[in-house]
């Protein structure tokens, strides 16, 4: 008999059930866990208390990320709470036997990052991290996303968590995205199209010709904002992009176990004739560079848009939150958002941190300035990034232009670590949350591409960084 | 779990993680005192007085066990530090027409319910609130009952276990480790796994 045909949601999932029983969450088993120092701290605490340890120091891998400078790496970390806690992440890695990158680690960086750069995220997979953006790992054809405290500790000390099933939504991207228009264009797109709370109790898949030609880095900038669309996750099924990427990486399995491996991630794509819960279809042909208005990722609109106007809202509350965004942002409805006055650019996150991000602003930049009222921040995604970007000398390029160039982590997207705008500031960022005071308190953010964020740095101004390719 | 109590309105939609609890406060190492920076942005003016047009620093929010707000409530980080804050201010539930997925399961593990109801019960909830500041909701969690003042009871959503870990106080890890033997057959038949322990 033929078996049902299933999404590589549903091959994920099914084989990494320990026990279901009617009326109760799956037990289902977690093949990796990425501990940080910000959301773990307590679920250690939690470990002591109950005499509990950590079933899977080798499934486990820790780092620090959030609240570490990106300053010089020989200044001490000033801030002494933010201290306490990166050197707590280390003596608790170290009392239960965690592998750590710790901040002066040479492979320190983002947990996200990291995590695929080191062949730890692997296809099939289930990695949790307390951390939303964990769906990043998604790109590789495995099952991330992020999880609480609690569960934090429920997975330390179990190796499973209690969870039920979500419904399955298929993203469909076909065609081919033109000059000037990136990964990060697809996913803001979608996020404007369905809202940020279109995938709740959803696990996106991405699918199409437009998703198989992306690059693994690209791959993992579109499944990290699946959750500004309200999925816990978003993958995309492997191939040989997948398995060219990965072949090598100190993690990965080696000789035998490499074939024996990649024959059992061809198993993973969704069967033909498997159904979804929901679909959409985006045609990439017709994608414009994106850049959000407004205080959640949804409200985005394409560069050459208009703000939208609260008035043509016939939902109250809609209406409501959408003129209480404008006035936070202070913007009037009905104009452009290209030519906004722009006081910062950030160019990092577990978005668009990676190599290729940093080539795209890089190209933009080169033989270029950033306009003297602009400061730009340039923020590798790890330290090995960093090394890389340096051996093609894309730092020159960034100091060059005047762009500041840091040390690894999360720096200005999460805005923990000192690396923050002032109030009433503007920036382009290529993070992937523009929520009030997300960048710094009273700091305002359009979200946008690597190649929109240096064009708009260039320019003083939101900018259509296809004006400076030439291709408009 | 049963309680009445009065109703903080909070009449916006997509209310984020990091408004409940701005990202710089999450630098601690332990789960107290966030009671004090629950919507800290919000609350506080630049020079860290009470900002007296935020719902929280008005009169009628004293002691108000119950939060009302817009749609998609939570959504953004999986900061649990967003429930703890919640909670030590002192609320026991949210009403929304839907929760983020990460925060609603932060929150049934921390005794905060994220209690959903339609759309026409969520919009009579605002008018009736805005009728009367002093407007009292019961809740019995037993019964998965909500309560309004002219007598309707609709019944709302909670997931099954869920429930029954916050009624019986069941300590979810310790419910799992007794699971012990089926995890490690799991385990033994597995491939494939993942040792960071081999550099």
């Amino acid at each position: 008999m033929q078996s049902k045909p299933r999404t590589i949601i549903e091959k994920v999932w099914d084989s990494h059930v320990v026990a279901e029983q009617e009326g109760a969450p799956c037990l289902l088993y977690i093949d990796f866990h990425l501990v940080h120092e910000v959301t773990s701290p307590q679920a250690f605490s939690g470990l002591r208390e109950m005499g509990r340890t950590v079933r899977r120091a080798e499934s486990t891998f820790a780092t620090v990320d959030h609240s570490t400078p990106t300053t010089a790496k020989s200044l001490p970390i000033v801030d002494q709470i933010a201290a306490t806690q990166v050197e707590q992440l280390g003596k608790n890695a170290d009392e239960f036997g965690i592998p750590y990158f710790g901040f002066h680690n040479e492979n320190n960086g983002i947990c996200h990052v990291i995590g695929p750069e080191q062949g730890l995220t692997q296809p099939g997979m289930t990695v949790v991290c307390g951390d939303s953006h964990t769906a990043t790992h998604g790109a590789f054809g495995a099952l991330a996303f992020g999880i609480g405290t609690s569960e934090v500790e429920m997975v330390l000390a179990t190796q499973v968590l209690l969870q039920r099933r979500s419904k399955t939504y298929q993203v469909q991207v076909d065609g081919t995205l033109k000059p000037g228009v990136a990964a990060k264009d697809i996913i803001l797109a979608l996020i404007s199209r369905i809202g940020i709370g279109g995938g709740t109790g959803c696990i996106f898949e991405f699918t199409g010709s437009a998703i198989r030609a992306l690059s693994m880095e690209e791959r993992m900038t579109v499944c990290n904002m699946a959750i500004e669309g309200g999925a816990r996750a978003g993958l995309i099924a492997p191939d040989e992009t997948t398995y060219q990427f990965l072949k090598g990486r100190r993690f990965v399995p080696k000789g035998a176990d490499w074939d024996a491996a990649v024959a059992r991630w061809k198993q993973l794509p969704t069967d033909e004739g498997a159904v979804y819960d929901h679909s959409i279809t985006i045609n990439a042909d017709e994608l414009e560079p994106m850049i959000t208005f407004g205080t959640n990722p949804g409200q985005g609109i394409s560069i050459s848009g208009l703000i939208p106007d609260p008035a043509a809202m016939t939902d109250k509350l809609e209406r409501d939150s959408l003129t209480k965004a404008l006035k936070y942002m202070d913007l009037q409805p009905g104009q452009p958002l290209a030519g906004h006055p722009v006081n910062v650019v950030f160019v990092g996150s577990c978005t668009n941190s990676r190599l290729s991000d940093l080539r795209a602003a890089a190209s933009i930049l080169k033989g270029r300035k950033v306009n003297p009222g602009v400061r730009m921040l340039v923020v590798p995604g790890s330290q090995e990034i960093k090394r890389q970007a340096q051996a093609e000398g894309l730092d020159e390029i960034f100091k060059a232009a005047g762009a500041e160039w840091r040390e690894a982590g999360c720096s200005m997207c999460i805005a923990m670590n000192g690396d923050q705008l002032a109030p009433g500031q503007y920036s382009v960022s290529t993070s992937n949350r523009n929520f009030e005071g997300r960048q710094g308190k009273g700091g305002r953010t359009f979200l946008a591409s690597p190649m929109t964020a240096a064009a708009s740095a260039v320019n003083g101004v939101v900018t259509d960084v296809r004006t400076l390719l030439g291709v408009k | 779990m049963k309680f009445e109590s009065r109703v903080v309105l909070m009449p916006t939609d997509n209310i984020d993680t990091d408004q409940i609890i701005p990202a710089r406060f999450l630098k601690t190492i332990s789960k107290v005192g966030l009671g004090d920076q629950l919507f800290n942005d919000w609350r506080y003016l630049a020079d860290g007085s009470p900002n007296p047009e935020f719902v929280l620093n008005q009169v009628e929010s004293k002691g108000a066990e119950i939060l009302l707000a817009g749609d998609n409530f939570g959504c953004g980080s999986s900061r649990e530090h967003a429930p703890w804050a919640l909670t030590q201010f002192g609320f026991k539930a949210v009403i929304s027409t839907s929760f983020a997925d990460i925060f609603k399961a932060n929150s049934l593990k921390n005794s905060l319910l994220p209690i959903v109801v339609s759309r026409d019960v969520h919009a009579k909830l605002f008018k009736m609130r805005a009728a009367d500041s002093g407007m009292k909701l019961s809740v019995d969690l037993q019964s998965q009952r909500l309560t309004l003042p002219d007598g309707e009871s609709v019944e709302f959503p909670v997931d099954s276990f869920s429930k029954a870990c916050l009624v019986d106080g069941v300590d979810e890890i310790g419910y799992i480790l007794k699971q012990l033997p089926a995890i490690e057959a799991f385990e033994a038949k597995r491939i494939g796994g993942l040792n960071t322990l081999v550099a």
